[in-house]
């Protein structure tokens, strides 16, 4: 993104992914959400005097795996650090984290742009750490909170963070990269990717490189928006910073280095309060863990288990004739990709599987606000259905009802079809009994026709279906009555 | 009876064969109510809590007890170690009426064995310190001389087994914790292997230096108690398996062909009477046969200077964790920053608040490659002089502090003097090397003097049945500082 102004925005992530371990990363307490404050704790996750983190490995080989998935290489040996900062939801008072030696480092993911163009986004690094607690506060902010109430049954919980280089360029292409990392996460069964309970957070790295401008991006003044937690809200904190600091330039003014926060309510980035900004985090080996040794054998193991993975599927998709868009959407999480493929398993044809997942299924999961994974109707009796509309017993309308009523019932097509009587029509003998009783009793609309007012047919054709129900095949009554017509007209 | 009089194994083999172990805590807590008015060794004497574990034990059947191998051995543990629903303030202000929810492994492992906690033991708060002055709770005073040191941190625990109010007791070594004031209090201290003895439920004060040690009268009561409490713990990360084997003592070994190496430099730093007592100790290795040699630590004169960087620097992030939100006293403010002034300002004492400060300092951006870098490679070039030393020696051999105790509030007023105390002991905690502090002599002034020996890692084997081969050979049996109610055994 290139301003007016000539100024190029440039864009660099930090994204923060809760794990979805049964425990902690540094004690067996459990990582269940929503339990009662402070009931997940122990001597650990508490910073209690004299207690000590016990690493949990099941940590490192999910944090290999996103490693490997995002073309990382994962270290044999890499080191965990402390973060050294007081603040009340830290129990320990430092944070235990990788600083020096992370466990994954230099990988890139293929970001789809619109117009067919791909943003590679080199990811510097991956590193392990933990999770600080949970404040309430009473009051502004705490440091005016007239009261703060701390819940630790969040500390310890396993975090990575993703660290990109400052390759994206626009506040559309954090978003674009942010969905098809999340995508490329749900694959790999490492988070449960709830925005909303905070399993992802971001910060975010703006700067204006200046037009003309050849130094090293590191020289530019660089504004980190911290600790954003929805990609919509990255996109707008990014194009609030974009305005902001065209604004400054424009007035003569120098952008200032800093770390801002993002307010929900105005849209805005704001200056942190120096004191929450200010620190020297004073990093240096925990001397309470030895070096991280990863098995070299586990990492190959994670990597011949890894999952095909979006962009992969969505080549796959479009080698099989399915629209870019189509392929996108079906590529992008687990369980499309999986109702997708049970559907095609089943024999459905690809054309009618995308239509009908894409269109109907879709407008009733949406409706019912469930996932493909939970849907009443799964790929095995959608691909049933599909198989009546292929085989011409059911008319698209009426597989529409069908469809609503197996989604309603979770009952096969074949008993919805039964219980309401609803098979289409195609049988000749019986049609051409029904399209003769109407011919005569419509003598009008037939001399119509035959005077050449072609609407006269749609009405012929409807009195046909009134006659069978809705259940007659539509293209079949069509072709016998034109047959009649032409016929009883030559006589 | 008081417990010091017996060894462990004498003791344990009592209650195997039915003796009250009731009857001995009885015993302790008397001897204990005369002592500590003059000693001040305890912080919080546990009677209640070892009348009921020792009554516990005597309705153990004889099978059941013969089962535990400190069966009744009464022990002291340093304030630094956590025993569940039992007062831990680590000699500090901050921790004032704080009570863990849970055990010290170290800890834990004795009372499976049979021991009985009598008391949580004085010590320089947070461990920070040579003399025990620096605790909030007053000082302890050394049982030869209650004018004098009884050193530290562990202050209270060599006094307590000085004055044979515990057999036992744990202390933790971060640059001499353990060695130094058992050489001021005339009783034998290890500083295990780093990572031998879990450090799980020890408040932190250098994680990457301390290690839980013993105390005991005896070469052979540390060994055992050793024994009982070493090997690996899941909850300690950095702590080791020790070699496979039997018992950590071979009292029948002899010392003949022992290669001991005398490190120069710091026999050069003793004092006369220290010095004395290392040339002593040499006559002796020689007479069983060891071959004694001199040997040179280039690096050990940085020691100082390396251990003043790194515990410091550890230390300053390790108390971070007393900032009064979850346990402890928390001080009034208007705001967190407030309260967070208040409680660190009001509940840490002056040392500590000058090492938090070193420390700090020494991790700030722009000064960590010069110090705590600095002080890391110092370290490793440490390493490497004792990796050199062992190539030539099994054992090293120097005197374990320059001087006997010292006065109280000597050297109070002035830091670097106190922290001279360790020059002879952070090299143990540097390189995580063994070290064993054996008492030797008593002076013509009544104050005892010590020797320590040095291992490779992992070898406090060596450790045991060299220093008992010289504690058997010494001039003057131990006897115990005059005037605490115990007649010679």
């Amino acid at each position: 993104m290139i301003l007016d102004n000539g100024a190029e925005v440039i864009i660099g992530l930090e994204v923060h992914v809760e794990l979805a371990t049964r425990t902690k990363l540094f004690c067996a307490c459990p990582s269940a959400f929503g339990a009662p404050p402070n009931t997940a704790v122990c001597p650990v996750c508490l910073g209690l005097p004299g207690a000590l983190p016990q690493l949990n490995r099941e940590v490192v080989r999910l944090a290999a795996r996103a490693g490997l998935a995002l073309g990382c290489t994962v270290r044999t040996r890499s080191r965990f650090d402390r973060k050294n900062y007081f603040y009340p939801d830290l129990p320990k008072g430092y944070q235990i984290t990788q600083y020096e030696h992370p466990i994954c480092e230099w990988g890139a993911l293929d970001v789809p742009l619109a117009d067919e163009r791909v943003r590679h986004v080199q990811i510097r690094r991956i590193h392990i750490e933990e999770e600080a607690g949970k404040l309430m506060h009473e009051g502004d902010s705490l440091w005016q909170a007239r009261g703060s109430l701390v819940d630790l049954n969040r500390a310890g919980l396993p975090l990575i963070e993703i660290v990109t280089e400052p390759d994206l360029r626009s506040p559309d292409e954090a978003r674009l990269f942010l969905r098809e990392l999340v995508s490329t996460l749900s694959y790999l069964d490492v988070s449960d990717l709830r925005m909303e309970e905070g399993s992802i957070r971001c910060d975010a790295n703006l700067s204006l490189k200046p037009p003309g401008f050849t130094g090293v991006l590191e020289e530019l003044a660089r504004v980190e928006v911290k600790n954003v937690n929805s990609i919509r809200n990255v996109v707008a904190a990014l194009e609030s910073e974009v305005r902001r600091q065209r604004a400054v330039l424009d007035a003569g003014g120098r952008v200032v280095r800093e770390t801002r926060g993002f307010d929900e309510v105005t849209g805005s980035t704001l200056p942190q309060r120096s004191k929450e900004a200010a620190n020297d985090y004073r990093y240096f080996p925990e001397p309470d863990l030895p070096w991280l040794s990863v098995d070299p054998a586990v990492i190959e193991e994670e990597r011949e288990r890894l999952p095909q993975l979006p962009g992969a599927r969505r080549r796959q998709l479009r080698e099989r004739g399915l629209a870019p868009k189509d392929a996108a959407v079906i590529a992008a999480e687990p369980a499309a990709a999986r109702y997708f493929a049970g559907l095609t398993d089943q024999g459905a044809d690809t054309r009618l599987a995308v239509t009908w997942m894409l269109g109907d299924l879709a407008r009733l999961l949406n409706e019912t606000r469930r996932g493909y994974d939970e849907s009443p109707v799964g790929p095995a009796a959608l691909a049933e259905l599909l198989a009546l509309i292929a085989g011409g017993t059911l008319s698209g309308r009426m597989a529409k009802e069908v469809l609503d009523k197996m989604f309603e019932t979770g009952q096969s097509a074949a008993i919805v079809v039964a219980e309401a009587g609803l098979t289409q029509i195609s049988d000749q003998d019986i049609l051409a009994e029904a399209v003769g009783r109407v011919l005569a009793a419509h003598a009008a609309a037939v001399a119509d026709y035959r005077a050449g007012k072609a609407q006269a047919l749609g009405f012929l054709v409807g009195q046909v279906m009134k006659a069978t129900r809705g259940q007659a095949s539509p293209d079949v009554v069509n072709r016998l009555l034109r047959e009649r017509l032409a016929a009883d007209a030559a006589v | 009876m008081t417990p010091g009089d017996e060894s462990v194994a004498e003791s344990a083999r009592a209650v195997h064969q039915g003796a009250s172990a009731v009857r001995r805590v009885e015993a302790a807590l008397a001897h204990l109510a005369e002592t500590e008015p003059r000693l001040h060794a305890y912080l919080h004497v546990r009677a209640d809590g070892a009348l009921a574990d020792a009554a516990e034990l005597d309705r153990l059947g004889p099978e059941a007890r013969a089962a535990l191998p400190l069966a009744g051995v009464v022990v002291a543990v340093k304030d630094n170690l956590v025993l569940k629903d039992t007062p831990t303030t680590a000699g500090s202000k901050i921790l004032e009426g704080y009570r863990p929810p849970y055990t010290a492994t170290a800890v834990a492992r004795l009372q499976a064995a049979g021991a009985l906690v009598i008391g949580k033991t004085n010590l320089d708060e947070f461990a920070m310190g040579s003399s025990t002055e620096h605790s909030a709770y007053g000082p302890t005073k050394n049982p030869w001389d209650v004018t004098r040191v009884p050193g530290g941190s562990s202050g209270g625990s060599a006094a307590a087994v000085a004055a044979g109010t515990a057999l036992v007791a744990l202390g933790s070594d971060t640059g001499g914790s353990v060695r130094q004031p058992a050489a001021f209090c005339g009783v034998v201290g290890l500083k295990p292997t780093y990572g031998r003895v879990s450090r799980y439920g020890l408040l932190a004060f250098a994680s990457s230096l301390d290690q839980v040690g013993p105390l005991g009268r005896r070469v052979a009561d540390v060994a055992q108690v050793f024994q009982v409490m070493a090997g690996r713990d899941p909850h300690d990360a950095t702590s080791v398996e020790g070699p496979p084997g039997g018992p950590v003592l071979d009292a029948t070994g002899s010392l003949r062909g022992l290669r001991v190496g005398v490190v120069g430099s710091q026999r050069d730093q003793a004092g006369p009477e220290a010095r004395t007592a290392l040339d002593e100790a040499v006559v002796a290795l020689s007479d069983q046969g060891a071959v004694v040699s001199e040997v040179d630590l280039p690096h050990s004169r940085y020691g100082i200077a390396a251990y003043y960087l790194v515990a410091p620097a550890e230390a300053s992030s390790n108390l971070a964790r007393y900032d009064g939100v979850r346990y402890g006293v928390r001080g009034e403010g208007q705001d967190l920053a407030e309260v967070y002034l208040h409680t660190r300002g009001e509940g840490f004492g002056t040392e500590v608040k000058r090492r938090i400060l070193l420390g700090t300092f020494a991790l700030a951006e722009g000064y960590y490659d010069a110090y705590y870098l600095k002080a890391l490679k110092t370290r490793t070039l440490l390493a490497q002089d004792y990796r050199a030393a062992f190539r030539s020696v099994d054992v090293l051999l120097t005197p374990t502090v320059p001087e006997t105790a010292f006065r109280l509030g000597e050297k109070l007023e002035d830091p670097w003097a106190m922290y001279q105390s360790d020059v002879m002991t952070v090299g143990a905690n540097l390189t995580g090397l063994p070290a064993l502090s054996l008492p030797w002599s008593v002076t013509a002034g009544g104050l005892p003097t010590a020797i320590q020996l040095t291992a490779p890692w992992l070898e406090e084997a060596r450790l045991f049945s060299t220093a008992a081969a010289l504690e058997a050979s010494r001039a003057q049996p131990w006897t115990g500082p005059a005037g605490e109610g115990r007649g010679a055994s």
